[in-house]
C-alpha cells in the first residue's frame, strides 16, 4: 500500500495535477468545422465532455462522429473553431495532452506481421513519456486486462476482428489515461466481449479516467454513460447529462378484452398518442402515475389482463432527433 | 479480462513506474523499433538476400570463366583474377543502376505510406510522435538501411573474392599498386560514398512517400525518378540538366580508386547528395506537416 502512495505522483492523479485547468471539461470544442471541398463533415460543434465522465458519442454512419474524433486527436486541422483536451488547447498542446490521453480511432490498425505483443512494445518505444525499464511488466498488463495474454505471441493477422478490437483497447492502456477517446469500441466483439469491455470501460471510469465513446449500441451506451451527445449531418443536434436527454414520461401498454372501452377511459385521462393493435392498447402516459391509470380502468369496469410501463429509451430519443434508423448513413 | 478484473490501473501503476516525469529528449528507442521492423521483415531479408547473391554469382562465373583483355564489360571485372576486392568493386557497379536503388525505394517509400497504409500511422501520431520525429526517425532509418545494403554487397563481395581469389596487393585505375589493407580502405570509402548517395535517394522517396497512402505506388515514383536520372544522364545532347540529376555523380565512386585521389568529383558529389536530401526531406516535412491523416 505503500508503493502505492508513493508512485501515485506518475498515476493519472498525479498527471492531473500537474496539468492546467483540472477543473474545466475533458474535452471543449468551440464552432468546430471540417469541410472537404463542399462537403461540410462538422459543422460548428460545441463538445463538451466533463471529467470524469463518461460520454456516449452517438450518431448514424456518417454524421461526422469520426472526423470530430480525428480533429480532437490533431489528425486532421478544423477548417474553423477550437477546441482543447485536458485544458490544453489543441493542436499546440498535442505533446504534453496526448501521452494522457488514449484513443481507439476507427477501428484497430497494426502491423500484421508482428505479433500482438511486438506491436504494443512498438507502440511503447515511440511514446517519450512512457518508462522504458517497465515497457514488458507494463505491455503485459495491458494485454491481461483485455484478456489477451494468452494469444500475446500470435501475429497480429491471425488475430480474429474481436482480438484485434481487444489489442486496441490494450494500446489505450499502456501508461494510465486521464482521457480515453474510444471510437465504437465494442465493434466485432461477441457478447461476451462486449460485457468485458463494458465492465472494462466501468472500472476505469470508476478510477477516474474520462471516456468519450462513439457507439452504435444505445442500449449500451444507456447502461454505462453518464452524458451524450448526438451527431446528424455534421451537426451536434442533443447534448447533456443522459438524464436529461430522456424523454420524460412512461409509455404504456395494456391488455384487455375490451379495448375500446380502455381507449376511451385513458382519453379521458389524458392520454396521448393512444393507439389499438388487437387486445392490446398503448399510449404515452405523460407526468400522470401508472397506478393511476390502472385505477381508472379498473373503476371504468374494464377487465385489465396484463399492464407493463416502459421508460421512453435513448434510441427514442435518437429517432426522434435524426429522424432515422441507427444504421442508416446521413 | 476475467483474470484481470482485479488489476485497476492505479494497482499497475503502483507496481510499475509507467509514465516518466519528463518526456526522453533524445531516445534510440523509436528508431531501434523501426529498424527491427525493416529488419525482421521477411521481404526484406529476400530483397536483402537478392543484393548479397549478386557478388556471389559473379565471383563464382569469374572464377569458372575469367574475363579475357579488353572485354566490354565494367573496368573492374579485369581486376578480380588479381585481386578478390575487385569481385566487391564489380557487385557494387553492376547494383548501383537498379538494384540498390531498388531497396533503398521499397525502404524509404514505405516509410510514412506504409504505416497509413495498415492505419498504424493515426496510432503512432496520437502515441504522440511528432511529425518531424517520425519523418527525422523514418529518414534515419532509410539512410541505415542504405549503407547496410552496401556494406552487405562490399562485405559478402569481400568475402567471396577472398576466398576464390585471394588478396594481396591491389592495383589502381591509375595503375599504382597499393597494399591489401589500404585496399580494404578504399572499399569501404566507395561504400562509404555510395551510402550517402542512396540517402540523398532516400530522401526523394519519403518525399513520395508522404504524397500516398500507397506504399508500392511510392516506390515506384521513386525508382521512376531514379532511373530517369540515369537515363538523362547518359542523353548529352541534354548535358545542361546533368548538373541537376540526383545519380549524375554516383559513378564518381571511381575516384577514390585512383592515386592521388581526384577529390574534386567526390566533393561535388557529396553537395549533390546533400542538396538533394535537404530539399527532399524538407518537401516531405512541409508536405507531411500540415497534412490530414484520413487514413
Amino acid at each position: 500500500m505503500s508503493a502505492l502512495t508513493t508512485t501515485s505522483a506518475t498515476g493519472p492523479a498525479g498527471l492531473a495535477a500537474a496539468s492546467a485547468g483540472l477543473a474545466g471539461p475533458a474535452v471543449s470544442t468551440t464552432g468546430l468545422t471540417k469541410r472537404f471541398g463542399h462537403q461540410t463533415a462538422v459543422d460548428h460543434i460545441d463538445l463538451a465532455v466533463p471529467r470524469g465522465g463518461v460520454y456516449g458519442f452517438l450518431g448514424p454512419n456518417g454524421s461526422g462522429k469520426t472526423t470530430t474524433i480525428r480533429m480532437l486527436l490533431g489528425l486532421i486541422g478544423p477548417t474553423a473553431g477550437q477546441h482543447t483536451l485536458l485544458g490544453r488547447p489543441m493542436p499546440g498542446g498535442a505533446g504534453t495532452v496526448l501521452p494522457r490521453v488514449g484513443a481507439l480511432i476507427e477501428g484497430p490498425a497494426f502491423h500484421p506481421y508482428l505479433s500482438g505483443r511486438a506491436n504494443l512494445r512498438r507502440l511503447d518505444a515511440a511514446d517519450r513519456w512512457a518508462d522504458p525499464a517497465t515497457a514488458g511488466v507494463r505491455v503485459d498488463a495491458a494485454l491481461d486486462r483485455v484478456g489477451l495474454l494468452a494469444a500475446a505471441k500470435k501475429r497480429y493477422r491471425a488475430y480474429s476482428l474481436g482480438m484485434r478490437q481487444r489489442l486496441a483497447l490494450a494500446a489505450t492502456l499502456l501508461v494510465p489515461r486521464e482521457l480515453l477517446i474510444l471510437d465504437e469500441p465494442t465493434n466485432g466483439l461477441d457478447p461476451q466481449g462486449t460485457r468485458e469491455v463494458r465492465t472494462l470501460i466501468a472500472a476505469l471510469a470508476a478510477d477516474g479516467t474520462t471516456v468519450l465513446l462513439s457507439s452504435h449500441l444505445l442500449s449500451e451506451v444507456e447502461q454505462i454513460c453518464t452524458h451524450a451527445g448526438v451527431m446528424h449531418q455534421g451537426r451536434l443536434v442533443a447534448q447533456g447529462p443522459l438524464a436529461d436527454l430522456r424523454p420524460a414520461g412512461h409509455r404504456i401498454s395494456a391488455s384487455t378484452p375490451e379495448p375500446e372501452a380502455a381507449v376511451r377511459i385513458l382519453g379521458e385521462l389524458g392520454v396521448t398518442d393512444l393507439a389499438r393493435d388487437g387486445d392490446e392498447v398503448t399510449g404515452d402516459l405523460g407526468d400522470t402515475p401508472p397506478e393511476k391509470a390502472v385505477a381508472a380502468l379498473v373503476h371504468g369496469g374494464v377487465p385489465v389482463r396484463g399492464f407493463t410501463t416502459v421508460r421512453p429509451s435513448l434510441e427514442d430519443l435518437f429517432v426522434s432527433l435524426t429522424g432515422e434508423g441507427f444504421d442508416v448513413s446521413g | 479480462m476475467s483474470v484481470a478484473e482485479a488489476v485497476t490501473p492505479a494497482a499497475v501503476a503502483s507496481e510499475v513506474r509507467a509514465v516518466l516525469p519528463r518526456p526522453r529528449m533524445f531516445s534510440p528507442r523509436f528508431l531501434l523499433s523501426e529498424l527491427m521492423l525493416i529488419f525482421g521483415r521477411r521481404r526484406n531479408w529476400a530483397g536483402l538476400a537478392v543484393l548479397a547473391a549478386i557478388p556471389v554469382i559473379i565471383a563464382v562465373a569469374v572464377k569458372f570463366d575469367p574475363p579475357s583483355g579488353g572485354g566490354g564489360g565494367p573496368d573492374f571485372f579485369a581486376g578480380i583474377t588479381e585481386n578478390g576486392l575487385f569481385v566487391a568493386l564489380a557487385a557494387l557497379t553492376v547494383e548501383l543502376p537498379l538494384f540498390l536503388p531498388l531497396a533503398v525505394a521499397a525502404i524509404s517509400g514505405d516509410a510514412i505510406a506504409g504505416e497509413a497504409n495498415t492505419g498504424t500511422l493515426r496510432y503512432l501520431l496520437t502515441t504522440p510522435v511528432h511529425r518531424t520525429r517520425l519523418l527525422a526517425v523514418k529518414y534515419a532509418a532509410a539512410c541505415i538501411f542504405a549503407f547496410a545494403s552496401t556494406l552487405l554487397v562490399a562485405g559478402v563481395g569481400v568475402l567471396m573474392g577472398l576466398i576464390l581469389f585471394g588478396g594481396g596487393d591491389m592495383t589502381l585505375l591509375s595503375g599504382r599498386q597499393i597494399g591489401f589493407g589500404e585496399g580494404v580502405l578504399r572499399v569501404l570509402g566507395v561504400c562509404a560514398y555510395l551510402g550517402i548517395c542512396l540517402c540523398s535517394m532516400a530522401a526523394v522517396g519519403l518525399f513520395a512517400s508522404s504524397l500516398t497512402e500507397q506504399p508500392i505506388g511510392a516506390m515506384i515514383g521513386t525508382m521512376i525518378f531514379t532511373v530517369a536520372s540515369f537515363i538523362l544522364d547518359n542523353i548529352p545532347q541534354i548535358d545542361w540538366l546533368h548538373p541537376y540529376l540526383l545519380t549524375h555523380s554516383w559513378m564518381n565512386f571511381g575516384d577514390l580508386l585512383r592515386d592521388p585521389v581526384n577529390f574534386t568529383g567526390l566533393r561535388e558529389g557529396l553537395l549533390r547528395a546533400a542538396a538533394y536530401a535537404v530539399v527532399f526531406a524538407t518537401a516531405a516535412w512541409a508536405r507531411f506537416g500540415g497534412k490530414d491523416v484520413t487514413s
